[in-house]
Protein backbone atom coordinates (compact mmCIF):
# COMPACT_ATOMS: atom_id res chain seq x y z
CA UNK A 1 0.00 0.00 0.00
CA UNK A 2 1.60 3.41 -0.74
CA UNK A 3 2.50 5.56 2.25
CA UNK A 4 0.16 8.40 2.86
CA UNK A 5 -0.77 10.92 6.20
CA UNK A 6 -3.29 8.04 7.56
CA UNK A 7 -0.09 5.40 6.74
CA UNK A 8 2.61 7.20 8.82
CA UNK A 9 4.64 3.94 9.69
CA UNK A 10 4.79 2.43 6.26
CA UNK A 11 8.40 1.46 5.29
CA UNK A 12 9.69 3.52 2.13
CA UNK A 13 9.82 1.23 -1.11
CA UNK A 14 13.34 0.52 -2.65
CA UNK A 15 12.27 2.18 -5.62
CA UNK A 16 9.31 4.74 -6.98
CA UNK A 17 8.82 4.98 -10.69
CA UNK A 18 6.82 7.77 -12.02
CA UNK A 19 5.50 6.72 -15.14
CA UNK A 20 4.30 3.60 -16.49
CA UNK A 21 4.98 3.57 -20.23
CA UNK A 22 7.21 1.55 -21.96
CA UNK A 23 10.29 2.55 -19.60
CA UNK A 24 8.74 2.72 -16.57
CA UNK A 25 7.32 -0.97 -17.29
CA UNK A 26 10.47 -2.74 -18.42
CA UNK A 27 11.92 -0.94 -15.40
CA UNK A 28 9.63 -2.52 -12.52
CA UNK A 29 8.98 -5.87 -14.10
CA UNK A 30 12.94 -5.95 -14.42
CA UNK A 31 13.75 -4.33 -10.49
CA UNK A 32 10.82 -6.33 -8.98
CA UNK A 33 12.76 -9.51 -10.82
CA UNK A 34 16.02 -8.67 -8.96
CA UNK A 35 14.34 -8.50 -5.33
CA UNK A 36 13.27 -4.12 -4.98
CA UNK A 37 10.11 -3.39 -3.84
CA UNK A 38 8.87 -0.82 -6.13
CA UNK A 39 6.07 1.49 -6.82
CA UNK A 40 4.71 2.26 -10.10
CA UNK A 41 2.79 5.22 -10.31
CA UNK A 42 0.98 6.47 -13.33
CA UNK A 43 -1.78 8.59 -14.08
CA UNK A 44 -3.68 6.72 -16.44
CA UNK A 45 -5.88 3.94 -15.10
CA UNK A 46 -4.77 1.25 -17.13
CA UNK A 47 -0.54 0.50 -17.75
CA UNK A 48 1.28 1.25 -21.10
CA UNK A 49 1.49 5.02 -21.32
CA UNK A 50 1.07 6.85 -24.60
CA UNK A 51 2.70 4.40 -27.02
CA UNK A 52 0.78 1.23 -25.81
CA UNK A 53 -2.59 2.82 -25.04
CA UNK A 54 -5.30 0.49 -25.21
CA UNK A 55 -9.04 0.52 -25.42
CA UNK A 56 -10.47 0.05 -22.10
CA UNK A 57 -11.71 -3.72 -21.30
CA UNK A 58 -15.50 -2.65 -21.48
CA UNK A 59 -14.80 -2.31 -25.54
CA UNK A 60 -13.94 -6.14 -26.13
CA UNK A 61 -11.72 -5.64 -28.26
CA UNK A 62 -10.29 -8.98 -29.55
CA UNK A 63 -6.93 -7.79 -31.29
CA UNK A 64 -5.55 -4.38 -29.47
CA UNK A 65 -2.51 -5.39 -31.36
CA UNK A 66 -3.73 -4.39 -34.82
CA UNK A 67 -2.98 -0.42 -33.31
CA UNK A 68 0.60 -1.17 -32.29
CA UNK A 69 3.36 -2.70 -33.25
CA UNK A 70 5.46 -4.93 -30.82
CA UNK A 71 1.73 -5.87 -29.06
CA UNK A 72 3.31 -9.22 -27.93
CA UNK A 73 6.60 -7.76 -26.26
CA UNK A 74 3.54 -5.43 -24.10
CA UNK A 75 1.38 -8.00 -23.22
CA UNK A 76 4.65 -9.94 -22.11
CA UNK A 77 5.13 -6.90 -19.54
CA UNK A 78 1.93 -7.13 -18.90
CA UNK A 79 2.41 -11.10 -17.60
CA UNK A 80 5.24 -10.02 -15.69
CA UNK A 81 3.63 -7.21 -13.93
CA UNK A 82 0.78 -9.02 -12.86
CA UNK A 83 2.70 -11.83 -11.14
CA UNK A 84 5.09 -9.23 -9.49
CA UNK A 85 1.68 -6.62 -8.30
CA UNK A 86 0.35 -10.01 -6.85
CA UNK A 87 3.16 -12.02 -4.97
CA UNK A 88 3.75 -7.70 -3.49
CA UNK A 89 7.02 -7.03 -5.13
CA UNK A 90 5.08 -4.10 -6.84
CA UNK A 91 2.08 -1.78 -6.12
CA UNK A 92 1.21 0.00 -9.12
CA UNK A 93 -0.53 3.27 -8.23
CA UNK A 94 -2.67 3.94 -11.28
CA UNK A 95 -4.88 7.58 -11.30
CA UNK A 96 -2.03 8.63 -9.64
CA UNK A 97 -0.73 12.62 -11.27
CA UNK A 98 2.72 13.02 -9.29
CA UNK A 99 2.94 17.08 -8.93
CA UNK A 100 6.35 17.21 -6.54
CA UNK A 101 9.16 14.94 -6.07
CA UNK A 102 10.90 15.77 -3.03
CA UNK A 103 14.43 14.96 -2.64
CA UNK A 104 16.20 13.00 0.39
CA UNK A 105 17.85 10.02 1.49
CA UNK A 106 14.27 9.28 1.33
CA UNK A 107 13.02 11.04 -1.81
CA UNK A 108 8.76 11.56 -1.21
CA UNK A 109 6.52 12.14 -4.01
CA UNK A 110 3.17 13.71 -3.86
CA UNK A 111 0.34 13.12 -6.17
CA UNK A 112 -3.42 13.59 -6.52
CA UNK A 113 -5.44 10.88 -6.95
CA UNK A 114 -8.22 10.29 -9.54
CA UNK A 115 -8.95 9.87 -13.22
CA UNK A 116 -9.00 13.30 -14.55
CA UNK A 117 -6.41 14.72 -11.21
CA UNK A 118 -7.91 17.40 -8.71
CA UNK A 119 -11.53 17.34 -8.35
CA UNK A 120 -12.85 14.67 -10.27
CA UNK A 121 -14.09 12.53 -7.84
CA UNK A 122 -16.46 15.06 -6.44
CA UNK A 123 -14.28 16.05 -3.72
CA UNK A 124 -10.83 17.49 -4.19
CA UNK A 125 -8.92 14.44 -5.24
CA UNK A 126 -7.37 12.55 -2.59
CA UNK A 127 -3.59 13.19 -1.48
CA UNK A 128 -1.08 10.60 -1.68
CA UNK A 129 2.87 10.38 -0.80
CA UNK A 130 4.93 7.76 -1.66
CA UNK A 131 8.55 7.36 -0.21
CA UNK A 132 11.09 5.59 -1.85
CA UNK A 133 14.83 5.59 -1.70
CA UNK A 134 15.33 6.17 -5.05
CA UNK A 135 13.22 7.69 -7.72
CA UNK A 136 13.23 6.58 -11.82
CA UNK A 137 11.57 9.30 -14.06
CA UNK A 138 9.60 7.67 -16.42
CA UNK A 139 7.31 10.48 -17.71
CA UNK A 140 7.40 10.40 -20.94
CA UNK A 141 6.91 13.05 -23.81
CA UNK A 142 4.20 15.25 -25.27
CA UNK A 143 3.76 16.65 -28.50
CA UNK A 144 5.31 19.95 -30.03
CA UNK A 145 3.55 22.18 -31.76
CA UNK A 146 4.16 25.15 -33.99
CA UNK A 147 1.20 27.39 -33.99
CA UNK A 148 -0.36 28.19 -37.60
CA UNK A 149 -3.31 30.53 -38.46
CA UNK A 150 -6.44 28.04 -37.68
CA UNK A 151 -4.79 25.89 -35.39
CA UNK A 152 -7.01 26.66 -32.43
CA UNK A 153 -10.26 25.28 -34.77
CA UNK A 154 -12.45 22.31 -33.52
CA UNK A 155 -11.02 19.32 -35.27
CA UNK A 156 -7.29 20.44 -35.36
CA UNK A 157 -6.01 18.15 -33.34
CA UNK A 158 -2.24 16.76 -32.20
CA UNK A 159 -1.42 13.72 -33.76
CA UNK A 160 -0.58 12.37 -30.91
CA UNK A 161 -3.72 13.22 -29.16
CA UNK A 162 -5.47 11.30 -32.89
CA UNK A 163 -3.26 8.18 -31.71
CA UNK A 164 -4.45 8.03 -28.30
CA UNK A 165 -7.94 9.23 -29.00
CA UNK A 166 -8.01 6.29 -31.12
CA UNK A 167 -6.30 3.62 -29.50
CA UNK A 168 -8.16 3.98 -25.95
CA UNK A 169 -11.58 5.08 -27.07
CA UNK A 170 -12.20 3.74 -30.54
CA UNK A 171 -12.88 7.43 -32.04
CA UNK A 172 -11.84 9.46 -34.90
CA UNK A 173 -11.72 13.09 -35.13
CA UNK A 174 -13.09 13.41 -38.52
CA UNK A 175 -13.56 10.94 -41.83
CA UNK A 176 -11.17 12.83 -44.04
CA UNK A 177 -8.23 13.72 -42.15
CA UNK A 178 -5.17 15.86 -43.21
CA UNK A 179 -1.34 14.71 -41.03
CA UNK A 180 0.70 17.66 -41.08
CA UNK A 181 3.80 18.75 -39.01
CA UNK A 182 7.12 16.91 -38.80
CA UNK A 183 8.84 13.40 -37.84
CA UNK A 184 8.58 9.79 -37.71
CA UNK A 185 5.48 10.23 -35.62
CA UNK A 186 3.04 11.59 -38.67
CA UNK A 187 3.30 8.06 -40.27
CA UNK A 188 2.40 6.56 -37.93
CA UNK A 189 -0.27 7.84 -37.30
CA UNK A 190 -1.43 8.47 -40.51
CA UNK A 191 -1.18 4.84 -41.23
CA UNK A 192 -3.22 3.85 -37.86
CA UNK A 193 -6.43 6.64 -38.85
CA UNK A 194 -6.23 5.17 -42.25
CA UNK A 195 -6.52 1.57 -40.81
CA UNK A 196 -9.46 2.46 -38.89
CA UNK A 197 -11.53 3.90 -41.99
CA UNK A 198 -10.46 7.49 -42.42
CA UNK A 199 -9.90 8.67 -45.33
CA UNK A 200 -6.29 10.61 -45.43
CA UNK A 201 -5.70 12.62 -48.56
CA UNK A 202 -2.23 13.57 -47.36
CA UNK A 203 0.83 13.08 -45.00
CA UNK A 204 2.29 16.54 -45.04
CA UNK A 205 6.03 16.32 -43.67
CA UNK A 206 8.20 19.88 -43.51
CA UNK A 207 11.21 18.05 -42.87
CA UNK A 208 12.97 16.27 -46.21
CA UNK A 209 13.06 12.44 -45.63
CA UNK A 210 15.93 12.28 -47.87
CA UNK A 211 18.05 13.91 -45.22
CA UNK A 212 18.17 11.10 -43.08
CA UNK A 213 20.74 9.29 -45.84
CA UNK A 214 22.72 12.57 -46.45
CA UNK A 215 26.01 11.62 -44.61
CA UNK A 216 28.25 8.77 -43.64
CA UNK A 217 27.35 8.74 -40.20
CA UNK A 218 23.52 8.87 -40.56
CA UNK A 219 23.87 6.10 -43.30
CA UNK A 220 25.78 3.70 -40.70
CA UNK A 221 23.41 4.64 -38.25
CA UNK A 222 20.69 3.26 -40.42
CA UNK A 223 22.64 0.26 -41.16
CA UNK A 224 22.94 -0.27 -37.65
CA UNK A 225 19.69 -0.21 -36.95
CA UNK A 226 17.41 -2.40 -39.57
CA UNK A 227 14.10 -2.74 -37.28
CA UNK A 228 13.27 0.90 -37.34
CA UNK A 229 13.67 0.99 -41.93
CA UNK A 230 11.32 -2.30 -41.45
CA UNK A 231 8.78 -0.46 -39.65
CA UNK A 232 9.35 2.84 -41.81
CA UNK A 233 8.57 0.10 -44.73
CA UNK A 234 5.50 -1.26 -43.19
CA UNK A 235 4.15 2.26 -42.49
CA UNK A 236 4.93 3.11 -46.27
CA UNK A 237 3.59 0.28 -47.63
CA UNK A 238 -0.13 0.84 -45.63
CA UNK A 239 -0.45 4.43 -46.68
CA UNK A 240 0.47 3.48 -50.13
CA UNK A 241 -2.68 0.65 -50.12
CA UNK A 242 -4.52 3.49 -48.73
CA UNK A 243 -3.51 5.71 -51.58
CA UNK A 244 -2.05 8.43 -49.01
CA UNK A 245 -0.24 11.08 -50.92
CA UNK A 246 3.21 11.92 -48.99
CA UNK A 247 3.98 15.44 -49.21
CA UNK A 248 7.64 16.33 -48.08
CA UNK A 249 8.97 19.83 -48.00
CA UNK A 250 5.73 21.30 -47.78
CA UNK A 251 3.30 22.54 -44.58
CA UNK A 252 -0.17 23.72 -43.40
CA UNK A 253 0.49 27.15 -43.25
CA UNK A 254 -3.74 27.87 -43.00
CA UNK A 255 -6.71 26.15 -41.16
CA UNK A 256 -9.84 27.32 -42.69
CA UNK A 257 -13.15 27.01 -41.20
CA UNK A 258 -15.67 29.06 -39.04
CA UNK A 259 -16.51 26.59 -35.91
CA UNK A 260 -14.21 23.90 -37.33
CA UNK A 261 -12.01 23.18 -39.69
CA UNK A 262 -13.29 22.53 -43.43
CA UNK A 263 -9.91 22.68 -44.92
CA UNK A 264 -6.71 23.24 -44.87
CA UNK A 265 -3.90 25.28 -46.82
CA UNK A 266 -0.48 23.28 -47.75
CA UNK A 267 2.53 25.08 -49.23
CA UNK A 268 5.79 24.14 -50.38
CA UNK A 269 9.04 25.09 -47.49
CA UNK A 270 11.86 26.13 -48.79
CA UNK A 271 15.54 24.91 -46.73
CA UNK A 272 14.27 27.01 -43.78
CA UNK A 273 10.46 25.65 -43.75
CA UNK A 274 9.67 29.57 -45.06
CA UNK A 275 6.51 28.95 -47.44
CA UNK A 276 7.29 29.56 -50.89
CA UNK A 277 4.93 32.05 -52.56
CA UNK A 278 2.56 30.93 -55.03
CA UNK A 279 2.48 27.06 -54.29
CA UNK A 280 -0.75 26.81 -51.69
CA UNK A 281 -2.78 24.09 -52.48
CA UNK A 282 -6.18 23.56 -50.60
CA UNK A 283 -7.00 20.34 -49.40
CA UNK A 284 -10.57 19.99 -48.34
CA UNK A 285 -10.96 17.54 -44.58
CA UNK A 286 -12.89 17.56 -41.40
CA UNK A 287 -9.86 17.14 -39.04
CA UNK A 288 -5.86 17.66 -39.18
CA UNK A 289 -3.96 16.02 -36.86
CA UNK A 290 -0.34 17.80 -36.70
CA UNK A 291 2.77 17.53 -34.69
CA UNK A 292 6.15 18.51 -34.73
CA UNK A 293 8.16 15.16 -32.89
CA UNK A 294 7.98 14.95 -29.14
CA UNK A 295 9.32 16.97 -26.10
CA UNK A 296 10.21 14.86 -22.90
CA UNK A 297 8.32 15.43 -20.39
CA UNK A 298 10.97 16.58 -16.94
CA UNK A 299 9.64 19.18 -15.23
CA UNK A 300 9.48 17.24 -11.80
CA UNK A 301 13.71 16.84 -12.15
CA UNK A 302 14.08 20.32 -13.65
CA UNK A 303 12.52 21.87 -10.77
CA UNK A 304 14.93 20.16 -8.46
CA UNK A 305 17.89 21.70 -10.63
CA UNK A 306 18.81 18.38 -12.39
CA UNK A 307 20.73 19.10 -15.48
CA UNK A 308 19.91 19.01 -18.95
CA UNK A 309 21.15 18.65 -22.35
CA UNK A 310 19.89 19.64 -25.66
CA UNK A 311 19.15 17.98 -28.28
CA UNK A 312 19.42 18.20 -32.12
CA UNK A 313 16.12 19.08 -32.92
CA UNK A 314 16.25 21.66 -29.83
CA UNK A 315 14.71 19.65 -27.16
CA UNK A 316 15.53 19.82 -23.67
CA UNK A 317 16.24 16.62 -21.87
CA UNK A 318 17.26 15.58 -18.99
CA UNK A 319 21.68 14.96 -19.08
CA UNK A 320 22.16 11.26 -17.94
CA UNK A 321 25.58 9.32 -17.17
CA UNK A 322 25.65 5.85 -19.13
CA UNK A 323 24.52 4.29 -15.81
CA UNK A 324 21.57 6.73 -16.60
CA UNK A 325 22.06 8.41 -13.34
CA UNK A 326 20.97 12.00 -13.36
CA UNK A 327 23.14 14.84 -11.60
CA UNK A 328 20.67 14.49 -8.50
CA UNK A 329 21.86 11.96 -5.96
CA UNK A 330 19.10 8.88 -5.64
CA UNK A 331 17.51 9.92 -8.86
CA UNK A 332 17.36 8.14 -12.25
CA UNK A 333 15.62 8.60 -15.90
CA UNK A 334 14.87 6.45 -18.62
CA UNK A 335 13.08 6.41 -21.92
CA UNK A 336 12.35 9.66 -23.14
CA UNK A 337 12.81 11.83 -20.67
CA UNK A 338 16.21 11.32 -21.40
CA UNK A 339 15.77 12.66 -25.53
CA UNK A 340 13.06 11.06 -27.40
CA UNK A 341 14.12 7.77 -28.98
CA UNK A 342 10.83 5.69 -29.23
CA UNK A 343 9.14 3.28 -27.52
CA UNK A 344 12.39 0.18 -28.34
CA UNK A 345 14.60 2.36 -26.47
CA UNK A 346 12.68 3.12 -23.74
CA UNK A 347 12.17 -0.71 -22.97
CA UNK A 348 16.14 -1.01 -22.99
CA UNK A 349 16.67 2.14 -20.72
CA UNK A 350 14.13 0.80 -17.80
CA UNK A 351 15.79 -2.26 -17.62
CA UNK A 352 19.22 -0.75 -17.66
CA UNK A 353 18.14 1.57 -15.02
CA UNK A 354 16.32 -1.01 -13.12
CA UNK A 355 19.60 -3.24 -12.87
CA UNK A 356 22.01 -0.35 -12.30
CA UNK A 357 19.56 0.89 -9.13
CA UNK A 358 19.58 -2.77 -7.91
CA UNK A 359 23.43 -2.73 -7.85
CA UNK A 360 23.63 -5.61 -10.85
CA UNK A 361 25.96 -5.77 -13.57
CA UNK A 362 24.24 -4.92 -16.93
CA UNK A 363 24.73 -7.33 -20.04
CA UNK A 364 27.22 -5.25 -22.72
CA UNK A 365 24.70 -5.98 -25.43
CA UNK A 366 22.05 -4.27 -23.62
CA UNK A 367 24.24 -1.34 -23.28
CA UNK A 368 25.23 -1.35 -27.08
CA UNK A 369 22.06 -1.81 -28.28
CA UNK A 370 20.54 1.41 -26.07
CA UNK A 371 24.31 2.61 -27.70
CA UNK A 372 22.80 1.79 -31.31
CA UNK A 373 19.06 3.11 -30.77
CA UNK A 374 20.21 6.37 -29.03
CA UNK A 375 22.19 7.19 -32.74
CA UNK A 376 19.19 6.45 -34.54
CA UNK A 377 17.50 8.97 -32.45
CA UNK A 378 20.02 11.29 -32.51
CA UNK A 379 19.53 10.84 -36.58
CA UNK A 380 15.74 11.76 -36.69
CA UNK A 381 15.73 14.67 -34.27
CA UNK A 382 18.70 16.35 -36.32
CA UNK A 383 16.22 15.57 -39.49
CA UNK A 384 13.43 17.10 -38.30
CA UNK A 385 14.51 20.15 -36.43
CA UNK A 386 12.06 23.00 -37.17
CA UNK A 387 13.51 25.45 -39.60
CA UNK A 388 13.74 28.80 -38.40
CA UNK A 389 11.40 30.18 -41.12
CA UNK A 390 8.46 28.67 -39.65
CA UNK A 391 7.81 31.69 -38.31
CA UNK A 392 6.49 33.31 -41.40
CA UNK A 393 3.62 30.75 -41.11
CA UNK A 394 1.91 33.30 -38.55
CA UNK A 395 -0.62 36.90 -39.22
CA UNK A 396 -0.33 38.85 -36.71
CA UNK A 397 -3.80 37.16 -35.50
CA UNK A 398 -2.54 34.13 -35.10
CA UNK A 399 -3.25 33.13 -31.56
CA UNK A 400 0.27 31.82 -30.31
CA UNK A 401 -0.15 31.17 -26.86
CA UNK A 402 -3.78 28.57 -26.75
CA UNK A 403 -4.87 29.14 -23.33
CA UNK A 404 -4.37 32.62 -22.79
CA UNK A 405 -5.48 33.69 -26.55
CA UNK A 406 -2.71 35.77 -26.95
CA UNK A 407 -1.58 36.57 -30.75
CA UNK A 408 1.44 36.87 -32.81
CA UNK A 409 1.28 40.76 -33.11
CA UNK A 410 1.42 40.87 -28.98
CA UNK A 411 4.38 38.87 -29.10
CA UNK A 412 6.07 40.55 -31.31
CA UNK A 413 5.48 43.80 -29.97
CA UNK A 414 6.64 42.62 -26.42
CA UNK A 415 10.03 40.97 -28.48
CA UNK A 416 10.19 44.69 -30.94
CA UNK A 417 9.25 47.48 -28.88
CA UNK A 418 8.99 46.34 -25.36
CA UNK A 419 12.24 44.63 -25.29
CA UNK A 420 11.81 41.00 -24.18
CA UNK A 421 14.38 39.13 -25.30
CA UNK A 422 12.99 35.44 -23.99
CA UNK A 423 10.13 33.26 -23.34
CA UNK A 424 9.78 34.38 -19.78
CA UNK A 425 9.82 38.20 -19.86
CA UNK A 426 7.36 37.55 -23.24
CA UNK A 427 5.42 35.95 -20.69
CA UNK A 428 5.37 38.62 -17.92
CA UNK A 429 4.35 41.03 -20.51
CA UNK A 430 1.50 39.40 -22.24
CA UNK A 431 0.62 35.88 -20.62
CA UNK A 432 2.08 33.44 -23.12
CA UNK A 433 2.14 30.42 -21.31
CA UNK A 434 0.61 31.44 -18.25
CA UNK A 435 -2.49 29.72 -18.62
CA UNK A 436 -3.51 25.97 -17.83
CA UNK A 437 -1.24 24.13 -19.87
CA UNK A 438 1.52 26.01 -18.13
CA UNK A 439 3.29 26.58 -21.60
CA UNK A 440 3.83 23.34 -22.78
CA UNK A 441 1.97 23.79 -25.75
CA UNK A 442 3.07 27.47 -27.06
CA UNK A 443 6.62 27.30 -25.12
CA UNK A 444 8.63 25.95 -28.19
CA UNK A 445 6.85 28.52 -30.29
CA UNK A 446 6.90 31.45 -27.84
CA UNK A 447 11.13 30.44 -27.17
CA UNK A 448 11.44 30.77 -30.72
CA UNK A 449 9.68 34.12 -31.38
CA UNK A 450 11.53 35.81 -28.31
CA UNK A 451 15.13 34.81 -29.97
CA UNK A 452 16.43 34.29 -26.40
CA UNK A 453 19.39 31.73 -27.36
CA UNK A 454 19.43 27.77 -26.85
CA UNK A 455 16.21 26.62 -25.30
CA UNK A 456 15.97 26.35 -21.24
CA UNK A 457 14.15 24.07 -19.39
CA UNK A 458 10.64 25.06 -18.53
CA UNK A 459 10.29 25.56 -14.92
CA UNK A 460 6.76 24.52 -13.48
CA UNK A 461 6.98 24.01 -9.48
CA UNK A 462 3.33 21.73 -9.74
CA UNK A 463 3.50 19.41 -12.87
CA UNK A 464 -0.45 19.56 -12.55
CA UNK A 465 -3.20 21.37 -11.00
CA UNK A 466 -3.04 20.84 -7.31
CA UNK A 467 -6.28 21.64 -4.60
CA UNK A 468 -4.89 24.06 -1.77
CA UNK A 469 -5.64 21.81 0.95
CA UNK A 470 -2.82 19.99 -0.51
CA UNK A 471 -0.84 22.30 -1.05
CA UNK A 472 -0.98 23.18 2.63
CA UNK A 473 -1.19 19.66 4.04
CA UNK A 474 2.69 19.27 2.44
CA UNK A 475 4.02 22.36 3.64
CA UNK A 476 3.09 21.44 7.19
CA UNK A 477 5.09 18.28 7.14
CA UNK A 478 7.75 19.50 5.13
CA UNK A 479 11.15 20.07 7.58
CA UNK A 480 10.44 23.59 9.15
CA UNK A 481 6.85 23.16 8.30
CA UNK A 482 4.62 23.83 11.48
CA UNK A 483 3.91 20.29 11.35
CA UNK B 1 -13.44 0.73 -49.08
CA UNK B 2 -13.03 3.33 -46.38
CA UNK B 3 -17.12 3.00 -45.80
CA UNK B 4 -16.16 -0.63 -44.06
CA UNK B 5 -13.20 0.32 -42.14
CA UNK B 6 -14.41 1.64 -38.66
CA UNK B 7 -11.55 1.76 -35.29
CA UNK B 8 -14.21 -1.07 -33.80
CA UNK B 9 -13.72 -3.49 -36.95
CA UNK B 10 -9.91 -3.03 -36.82
CA UNK B 11 -10.06 -4.16 -33.39
CA UNK B 12 -12.82 -6.55 -33.73
CA UNK B 13 -14.43 -5.04 -30.88
CA UNK B 14 -17.44 -6.21 -29.03
CA UNK B 15 -18.09 -3.93 -26.60
CA UNK B 16 -20.32 -4.31 -23.78
CA UNK B 17 -23.52 -2.62 -23.20
CA UNK B 18 -23.58 1.20 -23.37
CA UNK B 19 -25.10 3.63 -21.50
CA UNK B 20 -26.00 7.44 -21.83
CA UNK B 21 -24.76 10.84 -20.70
CA UNK B 22 -26.38 13.93 -21.05
CA UNK B 23 -24.45 16.62 -23.52
CA UNK B 24 -26.37 20.15 -23.46
CA UNK B 25 -29.71 18.68 -23.14
CA UNK B 26 -29.55 16.07 -25.39
CA UNK B 27 -28.52 12.44 -24.80
CA UNK B 28 -25.22 11.12 -26.10
CA UNK B 29 -24.65 7.51 -26.12
CA UNK B 30 -21.84 5.78 -24.51
CA UNK B 31 -19.47 2.57 -25.05
CA UNK B 32 -18.32 1.06 -21.82
CA UNK B 33 -14.90 2.84 -20.88
CA UNK B 34 -14.63 6.13 -23.24
CA UNK B 35 -13.75 9.09 -21.65
CA UNK B 36 -15.65 12.01 -22.20
CA UNK B 37 -14.04 13.44 -25.16
CA UNK B 38 -14.44 9.87 -27.09
CA UNK B 39 -17.67 10.16 -26.38
CA UNK B 40 -18.39 13.33 -27.64
CA UNK B 41 -15.93 12.55 -30.90
CA UNK B 42 -17.96 9.52 -31.66
CA UNK B 43 -21.20 11.80 -31.78
CA UNK B 44 -19.70 14.14 -34.02
CA UNK B 45 -19.14 16.62 -31.53
CA UNK B 46 -16.06 18.52 -31.57
CA UNK B 47 -16.94 21.50 -29.56
CA UNK B 48 -17.87 21.78 -25.78
CA UNK B 49 -16.19 25.27 -24.27
CA UNK B 50 -15.94 28.64 -25.04
CA UNK B 51 -13.09 30.56 -24.42
CA UNK B 52 -12.48 33.67 -22.47
CA UNK B 53 -10.94 36.06 -24.24
CA UNK B 54 -12.54 35.54 -27.54
CA UNK B 55 -15.66 32.97 -26.89
CA UNK B 56 -14.05 30.98 -29.48
CA UNK B 57 -14.99 26.79 -29.63
CA UNK B 58 -12.81 24.65 -28.45
CA UNK B 59 -12.74 21.30 -27.69
CA UNK B 60 -10.12 17.76 -27.43
CA UNK B 61 -6.88 19.00 -29.25
CA UNK B 62 -3.74 16.86 -27.05
CA UNK B 63 -6.14 13.99 -26.00
CA UNK B 64 -3.50 12.98 -23.20
CA UNK B 65 -4.20 15.90 -20.29
CA UNK B 66 -1.45 17.84 -21.17
CA UNK B 67 -3.13 20.57 -23.29
CA UNK B 68 -6.34 21.54 -21.21
CA UNK B 69 -8.36 22.38 -24.21
CA UNK B 70 -10.69 19.93 -23.38
CA UNK B 71 -12.01 21.60 -20.12
CA UNK B 72 -15.94 21.28 -19.81
CA UNK B 73 -18.24 21.19 -16.72
CA UNK B 74 -18.92 18.09 -15.76
CA UNK B 75 -22.11 16.95 -13.10
CA UNK B 76 -21.83 21.18 -12.57
CA UNK B 77 -18.25 21.34 -11.89
CA UNK B 78 -15.99 23.57 -14.05
CA UNK B 79 -12.48 22.82 -16.03
CA UNK B 80 -12.23 19.26 -15.59
CA UNK B 81 -10.40 17.55 -18.62
CA UNK B 82 -12.83 15.47 -20.31
CA UNK B 83 -9.97 13.90 -22.11
CA UNK B 84 -9.30 12.10 -18.69
CA UNK B 85 -12.16 11.37 -17.56
CA UNK B 86 -14.51 8.31 -17.71
CA UNK B 87 -17.95 8.98 -19.04
CA UNK B 88 -20.15 7.40 -15.93
CA UNK B 89 -24.09 6.71 -16.60
CA UNK B 90 -25.81 9.69 -16.66
CA UNK B 91 -22.59 12.37 -16.32
CA UNK B 92 -23.79 15.57 -17.15
CA UNK B 93 -21.61 17.63 -19.77
CA UNK B 94 -22.29 21.10 -20.42
CA UNK B 95 -20.66 23.63 -22.71
CA UNK B 96 -18.45 25.46 -20.15
CA UNK B 97 -18.51 29.39 -21.07
CA UNK B 98 -14.89 30.93 -20.11
CA UNK B 99 -13.46 30.18 -16.80
CA UNK B 100 -16.75 28.20 -16.09
CA UNK B 101 -17.02 30.10 -12.37
CA UNK B 102 -19.58 32.55 -13.45
CA UNK B 103 -21.45 31.58 -10.19
CA UNK B 104 -18.23 33.72 -8.34
CA UNK B 105 -19.13 37.04 -10.62
CA UNK B 106 -14.93 36.98 -10.97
Amino acid sequence: MPTSKSDPAARPYDLAIVGAGPAGLAAAVTAAGLGLRCALLDAAERPGGQYYRHPAPGLGAARPDRLHHHWPAFAALLRRLDAHTRAGRVDHLSGHHVWTAEPGETWRLRAVVGPGGPSSTGSAGRAAVVEARAVLLATGAYERQLPFPGWTLPGVVTAGGAQAMLKSGLVLPGRRIVVAGSGPLLLAAAASLAAAGARVPAVVEAGDYLGYARTPAALAALARNPGKLGEGARHAVLLLRHRVRLRPRSAVVEAHGEDRVTAVTVARLDADWRPVPGTGRRIACDALAVGHGLLPQIELATELGAATRTGPDGAVALAVDERLRTNLPGLWAAGETCGVGGADLALVEGEIAAREIAGRPVPAALRSLRRRRRAFAHLLAAAHRPGPGWTDWLTPETDVCRCEEVPAARIREAVDELGAGDARTVKLLTRAGMGWCQGRMCGPAVACLAGGGPPRPDSRPLACPVPLAHLADAADESPGGSG
Amino acid sequence: MTAHRTPARLVDARPGPGHTIEFDGRPVPVLPGQTIAAALWANGILAWRRTRVGGRPRGAFCGIGVCYDCLATVDGRPNLRTCLLPAEPGTVVTTQEGHGRADLEV
